[in-house]
């Protein structure tokens, strides 16, 4: 594979992230691995549904009167919208165009900036009013189980950032079209948990 | 790229592979470190069987005792087994499916680095204040409260290390899915190939729930969570169900390589095509995805209730269906062969009765009301040491001489291979055999001592002997290795002759791109068919000569290990643990402790940013070069002198 090829649209691969080896090896490893973190999310799920509401004796915390679904919603619809903008980018990357896939891959950034920043005052405010993470079985679960979706969120901006620093002058090619790929794969899959999480915690927290 | 047979000084012996991402060398440092902890943890089963030779003996105590099963049995399982079956697979399925490499071979050394470093922090324990104590299993009603950080050695040191082994599993999926030559279809893949796919898929299924559990665990000692403490609304069988749901697959993680291994010896010696090949997979398949629907026959008397009780005994006994099409495969591919009966075949040959027995005694722990009085009894120890050392460590001795000559150019003793195994299967008999019956007449496993005049006496002592007869086969067998060293070279393809796959095809020594060319694969046994048909060439290949690329070595997945062992100190010297904050166990400061979590993580992502930033396009050998390392190769085959191509 020669980095340096130059493509026109008319000459660009039709699917550029698999016309190597190396990009098809990658997303194959990619689809992989978010199998391998589905159960890891299931196992905290289970163990999240398993603790909900329990702590110690005399606890004053329930999930019904805890979670406060406009904030959820609004965290909800704008990682649900930096999904949109990621399929954008993946538009313009099959087209060759670069500076269409920076400028949504940039708008998915700020997005998930956005709903971590959300994310972080939701966390604040509990911490703030006394369900701190060693409160309680429930508390420890609550964090567990968010805090890891966060952290995945942590890691996808860090790693679309750093995509965007690393090739903002060097345009597309098939060495980085994979890597774009993956990053947004990833970033699909980080927007279906938290479509669970939003459905098993929040939802049926202040429901159930 | 220089040759493969340069002359290099000791430093650069080391950097190389320290560096290395090449599937042979991984795998011999795998061997090399499995071997290392297969020896720990049998030296610490020997200072258990002297202790319980004799009635209320004092050689041991109770605390210690208590370490030695449980990093017995944890060394054997994550450190031991799981390493030696990593390094056939490294070693030979790139070979059989005809690649160059694996998929990522970065990855495959950041694997082994962090097996590694993670097994290395793991046996620190025994310095630094007490080994963990609360069984393989580490239960979180008994590990919660064990004083001192021995837990704490067992919670990073198996999450760094199964962090490794899940980035191996990854790595062979796609390897197997992607990398296959051109004709090697799922259908024509080599047994040890098909078992290494299922394998890894159920390390992909069955680690996060291990990595999940462990992460509850370790902020529920170091961190102050309340997952499985009771008093705090906590519940302590959720550990236990995220320990089995990754504990029970293991075990089929484990065996199903051996399983291959066996698949692939019995044929070449049996000189016989591989009785019911498709039903062999199948069951292979089978028998991953029934691993998963087992776990709670761990959990029987738990008081889960008799519902589901009976789901996990019925799920239990139909494992033993695939498991059984597998015997009489085995069986059948040996009926009416022109046997040799080799090392390799001799253990194949001790294999198949001896896992039957454990398989047998598992399906009657199967049944769930007769489990209640089998529970924790010698009758456990007697069933899982069948399986795992009758099934497990046999395919792995039988295999080290199967495939040494591929790995190393060199060739086990044969006289010295047959004395082990007889002294080694004799002794591995009297040692367990006797188990059975130690459990059904009510011994307790995992304890220290008992009462003489139970009728224990005389079993425990020949159980002992065994163990000892097992040491010695070990120790014959590593005799046999060194000795090897300085035996003729092998220089040949098809060692055994009657070599059917494609990693016999090749000549050893290997060049460091295997294959010149990628061969054409024509049919199932693609080089028995390529000898049946008189071809001398090994293969007929299905590319002209041309560059290979190959990709670039990296010292960087050392230096991401070594940062996550760093981030596990600052964890473990966490001053808000709980034994900390009891007094049982030292802490750190919370600047100390947070500096090294946050500057040992630092370390490993700078590597990983390091890594996305760099251009790692791996380099080219020419077809010059290709000419130059095979003429070098062919001349040290003729001649056993290296160089000529500086």
């Amino acid at each position: 594979m020669d980095i340096n090829q130059k493509f026109t649209p008319q000459t660009w691969p039709k699917h550029p992230e698999q016309a190597t080896l190396e990009g098809k090896n990658k997303l194959v490893g990619l689809w992989i691995f978010l199998a391998s973190d589905t159960v890891l999310f299931a196992s905290v799920f289970a163990t999240y549904i398993a603790l909900k509401d329990s702590g110690p004796a005399g606890m004053e915390f329930a999930a019904r009167d805890l979670y406060e679904l406009p904030l959820a919603f609004i965290m909800t619809m704008l990682l649900l919208t930096s999904s949109l903008t990621s399929v954008y980018a993946m538009y313009h990357m099959k087209n060759y165009n670069y500076s269409g896939v920076r400028t949504w891959m940039g708008i998915t950034v700020l997005l998930g900036l956005g709903f971590l920043c959300l994310e972080i005052y939701e966390f604040y405010h509990y911490v703030h009013i006394g369900f701190g993470y060693t409160q309680s079985a429930f508390s420890s679960a609550f964090f567990t189980l968010v805090g890891m979706h966060g952290l995945h969120v942590v890691i996808g901006l860090v790693w679309i950032t750093g995509l965007i620093i690393r090739n903002s002058s060097r345009g597309l090619n098939l060495y980085n079209a994979p890597k774009f790929f993956a990053a947004s794969l990833y970033w699909h899959f980080i927007d279906v948990v938290w479509v669970f999480i939003f459905t098993v915690v929040y939802l049926m927290g202040v429901l159930g | 790229m220089s040759s493969v047979t340069q002359k290099k000084g000791f430093g650069a012996h080391v950097w190389d592979y320290l560096t290395t991402v090449d599937h042979k060398k991984i795998a011999i440092m795998y061997l090399a470190a499995g071997t290392l902890f297969f020896a720990i943890a049998g030296f610490e089963a020997l200072l258990m069987r002297i202790q319980l030779m004799f009635p209320e003996s004092t050689f041991i105590s109770a605390g210690l005792f208590n370490e030695l099963l449980t990093m017995h049995g944890t060394t054997m399982l994550f450190l031991a087994a799981t390493p030696i079956i990593f390094a056939f697979m490294n070693a030979i399925v790139p070979l059989q499916i005809g690649a160059r490499d694996v998929a990522f071979p970065f990855l495959n050394s950041l694997g082994f680095w962090l097996f590694f470093i993670g097994a290395v922090f793991l046996h620190l324990s025994f310095f630094l204040g007490g080994a963990p104590d609360a069984g393989w299993t580490s239960y979180a009603s008994l590990s919660l409260y064990s004083p001192g950080h021995g837990i704490d050695f067992y919670i990073l040191g198996l999450q760094i290390s199964g962090a490794g082994t899940l980035i191996s599993g990854i790595n062979f999926i796609v390897t197997i899915i992607t990398m296959r030559a051109p004709g090697m279809t799922f259908m024509r893949m080599p047994l040890f190939t098909w078992t290494t796919l299922v394998s890894s898929s159920l390390i992909l299924f069955a680690f996060p729930p291990l990595t999940g559990g462990l992460f509850l665990m370790l902020v529920d000692r170091m961190f102050g969570a309340n997952f499985f403490d009771h008093t705090m609304g906590g519940n302590t069988i959720i550990w236990e169900h995220l320990f089995w749901i990754f504990g029970h697959p293991e075990v089929y993680i484990l065996v199903l390589p051996a399983f291959g291994l066996f698949s692939e010896i019995i044929p070449v010696f049996a000189r016989k095509r591989l009785f019911g090949y498709s039903s062999m997979v199948f069951a292979t398949i089978l028998i991953g995805f029934l691993g998963f629907m087992v776990w709670a026959h761990h959990m029987f008397t738990v008081g889960l209730g008799a519902t589901a009780n009976a789901i996990f005994a019925v799920a239990t006994m139909a494992i033993a269906v695939p498991t059984g099409m597998k015997v009489f495969n085995w069986i059948l591919t040996i009926w009416g062969g022109s046997i040799k009966v080799t090392v390799p075949m001799l253990y194949a040959l001790g294999f198949i009765p001896s896992f039957v027995a454990g398989g047998v005694t598992g399906v009657m722990q199967a049944t769930a009301p007769l489990d209640y009085q089998l529970h924790d009894s010698y009758f456990i120890v007697a069933h899982f040491h069948y399986v795992i050392v009758g099934g497990i460590v046999t395919a792995l001795f039988g295999s080290a001489h199967f495939y040494w000559p591929i790995m190393f150019n060199r060739a086990l003793n044969p006289k010295l291979g047959v004395l082990t195994f007889w002294i080694f299967f004799i002794g591995f008999h009297l040692t367990f055999f006797v188990q059975h019956f130690l459990g059904l007449m009510g011994m307790p496993r995992r304890v220290f001592t008992y009462m003489g005049g139970q009728g224990w006496d005389l079993f425990n002592f020949i159980s002992s002997i065994g163990a000892i007869m097992m040491g010695i086969g070990v120790i014959i067998l590593v005799i046999d290795v060194l000795l090897s060293i300085k035996s003729e070279p092998v220089n040949r393809r098809d060692y055994w002759g009657d070599g059917r796959s494609l990693e016999w095809a090749i000549e050893t020594p290997l060049p460091f791109y295997n294959f010149k060319q990628t061969p054409l694969v024509r049919g199932f046994d693609p080089y028995w068919i390529e000898k049946e048909e008189g071809n001398k060439e090994g293969m007929v290949y299905a590319e002209p000569l041309g560059e290979i690329h190959m990709p670039n070595n990296s010292i960087l997945p050392f230096i991401m290990s070594i940062g996550t062992m760093i981030a596990a100190f600052g964890a473990l010297y966490s001053p808000w643990g709980d034994q900390v904050q009891a007094g049982t166990a030292t802490g750190a400061p919370a600047v100390v402790s947070l500096a090294l979590i946050i500057g040992g993580l630092g370390l490993t992502i700078a590597c990983m940013i390091i890594r996305s930033f760099k251009d790692d396009l791996g380099f080219h050998v020419t077809v010059a070069e290709i000419e130059s390392i095979e003429a070098d190769l062919a001349n040290y085959r003729a001649t056993g002198k290296k160089g000529g191509n500086k």
